[in-house]
């Protein structure tokens, strides 16, 4: 049963990987823009939590209502302000303007919050589970986080298929000039992509403050799951950005069950893995 | 010989009589200050070969800094080896695990490579410490027999690594040039302008930019085993840091000026005479630093000395090609 039990927790971790990994699909998907800031943006959602706690005494979930917000404005001024001027044939520029960002977000948090380990508690539901039988038991909070990931990604799979916004995404996905040309503001376009993107970030920084410990520092961290997810998914397909987190999510449950200093390295070496034998990843881009 | 050529080969005989004599008027503390200089003056060279010549961006240039590092500790300590000696042969040794490393990451294209590289750093942070023998998480001290083979005084080990890592530093800069005045270095700027173009009109840009990945990585590791030849003692997070050596060594070209052999040596300049005025600030400082790249990058792509060359004209390494009639 522990091997079974493992498995779970894998696959329900895969779920918050899956949030980690949906902003960075979305940005790159639609206007190839990779954020190196993305993790560092997650920890500052973990920490406006915090602070909205402090500051109004909130709970955590009802803090989603004003950190969700607060990302996707703050998301849709970067682009507008910032981020749209690097965009263009040269791949350097967002890339280093991003890690500008990225050294940015991490220092002004150290100096906000110190470097101390903080964690939002979420209450007495974070640790319940329910059995089903035979040993096996399932954390509710996992499976919460799971079937929000779930969710979101139907969500913007609707968003992406059934609304005007999303036929311009996808056709911005295409051809960015000629969308351009049809009349439409590539620059708000971009904006409402980053603050789509921004806003589930702000989801998922919450939810992984409620699971887990987090710091100043586990910016990279954060992003390198999320990046590892969109690749073992293959590029261009949400649902498999879900299978990517939870093939990674799997991955480090395993290392971690064999010894916990290796939770980490398992889930990198199945990235590479992957990258070695199926580098377009396990379900490549769909298409439109 | 004309008057711009005399003043450049005036000006390198100067820096390499400053650099060569410094032992003997400089002091300890400068020693140290300067030897830190030079590694990263090679740190930025070879990241600007990568980035602003070959188009390869890596923000994971830690993964040989610190690979560098460990394989000059572990052959020192295990293999009895002079580490002096040792550091070439990391050096060596992190370049043959640059190309594997390389089949791997060159799979993902653009800005997906420079995550990848990022997290073959983070494979071999966590992977050494797993490495109990080398002090797992918490690192380890050289011990001071190992330090004693090197030298049996600590003036003269002073002495040898300052002269390494001033050697590294020249080496950098002069390999860099040599590399570009050759025809290869048309190569590489064409890649660095157009990559389909150049592929189109036969340029053997995997191959090229595969050589160049190597080629960094061994340099990159060279730094990696004097830095912390210098520091004596190793850690998983220290010498796997992507602050310290990359996004340092990122800010420094890109503020310096990306594509030339100049702006690393600006960017240095700059980077450790900002680091002395503002180091009561603490993270304030990086912000600082942080910002200063973003704007530069958005305002002056060619860096502080692009805003130089373009005003005066001036090049300390002539690269540009002149039609000869």
């Amino acid at each position: 049963m522990g091997a079974i039990n493992t498995l779970v927790q894998g696959v329900l971790l895969g779920g918050l990987y899956a949030l980690f990994a949906t902003g960075l699909s979305l940005t790159f998907g639609i206007m190839r823009l990779v954020n190196l800031a993305h993790g560092d943006f997650i920890v500052l959602a973990a920490f406006l939590a915090l602070a909205a706690g402090q500051a109004l005494g909130l709970p955590p979930i009802t803090a989603l209502a004003v950190v969700i917000p607060a990302m996707a404005g703050l998301g849709y001024a970067l682009q507008r302000g910032l981020l749209n001027r690097t965009l263009g044939n040269d791949m350097l520029r967002p890339l280093l303007v991003t890690f500008g960002l990225s050294v940015i977000v991490q220092n002004l948090l150290l100096e906000g919050f110190s470097a101390d380990s903080q964690k939002l508690q979420g209450g007495a539901w974070e640790t319940a589970s329910i059995g089903l039988g035979g040993g096996l038991f399932v954390g509710v909070y996992p499976l919460i986080v799971f079937a929000l990931a779930v969710l979101v990604i139907g969500g913007l799979q609707l968003l992406f298929y059934r609304t005007e916004l999303g036929r311009v995404f996808r056709a911005t996905s295409d051809d960015r000039e000629t969308v351009g040309l049809m009349g439409a503001n590539n620059n708000h376009i971009n904006a409402m992509a980053m603050a789509i993107a921004m806003g589930v970030v702000g989801l998922a920084g919450v939810l992984f403050a409620i699971r887990t410990n987090f710091d100043p520092a586990g910016g990279g961290s954060r992003l390198l799951f999320a990046f590892e997810a969109v690749i073992i998914g293959g590029l261009g397909n949400l649902w498999g950005t879900l299978a990517g987190g939870v093939v990674l999510g799997v991955a480090q449950a395993i290392g971690g069950a064999i010894n916990p200093g290796w939770q980490i390295l398992a889930g990198h070496i199945a990235f590479l893995i992957v990258l070695l034998v199926r580098p377009q990843g396990l379900f490549p881009r769909v298409a439109h | 010989m004309s008057r711009a050529r005399t003043i450049r080969i005036g000006l390198g005989l100067a820096a390499v009589a400053v650099l060569l004599s410094l032992p003997l008027w400089g002091g300890r503390a400068n020693m140290r200050l300067v030897i830190e200089i030079c590694c990263y003056l090679t740190l930025a060279q070879m990241w600007n070969l990568l980035a602003g010549y070959a188009g390869i961006v890596s923000v994971g240039q830690q993964a040989w800094v610190g690979l560098g590092g460990y394989l000059m500790v572990s052959s020192a300590l295990f293999l009895h080896i002079n580490p002096l000696l040792a550091i070439p042969l990391a050096g060596l040794a992190s370049a043959l695990v640059a190309i594997p490393v390389g089949f791997l990451v060159f799979r993902l294209r653009g800005p997906y490579f420079a995550i990848g590289t990022w997290v073959v750093a983070e494979v071999f942070r966590l992977g050494f410490a797993q490495v109990s023998p080398l002090g797992g998480g918490s690192g380890l001290s050289l011990p001071a027999t190992v330090v004693r083979d090197m030298a049996p005084n600590a003036a003269t080990r002073e002495g040898l690594i300052y002269y390494s890592a001033a050697g590294l530093a020249v080496g950098a800069v002069v390999l860099v040039y040599i590399l570009l005045r050759r025809p290869i270095g048309l190569a590489f700027t064409a890649i660095r302008d157009s990559e389909e173009a150049s592929s189109s009109l036969g340029v053997d840009t995997y191959r090229l930019k595969f050589v160049v990945w190597v080629l960094a990585a061994f340099g990159t590791a060279l730094a990696g085993g004097i830095l912390f030849l210098q520091k004596l003692r190793i850690s998983p997070d220290a010498a796997f840091s992507v602050q310290d050596w990359t996004a340092f060594v990122i800010f420094i070209v890109v503020i310096g000026g990306l594509g030339a052999i100049e702006g690393p040596i600006v960017g240095v300049a700059l980077f450790f005479t900002l680091r002395s005025l503002l180091s009561n600030y603490g993270s304030w400082y990086l912000i600082l630093l942080g910002l200063l790249a973003t704007v530069v990058m958005l305002a002056a792509p060619k860096g502080l000395w692009g805003l130089v060359h373009g005003r005066t004209g001036w090049e300390l390494f002539p690269l540009r090609r002149k039609l000869i009639r």
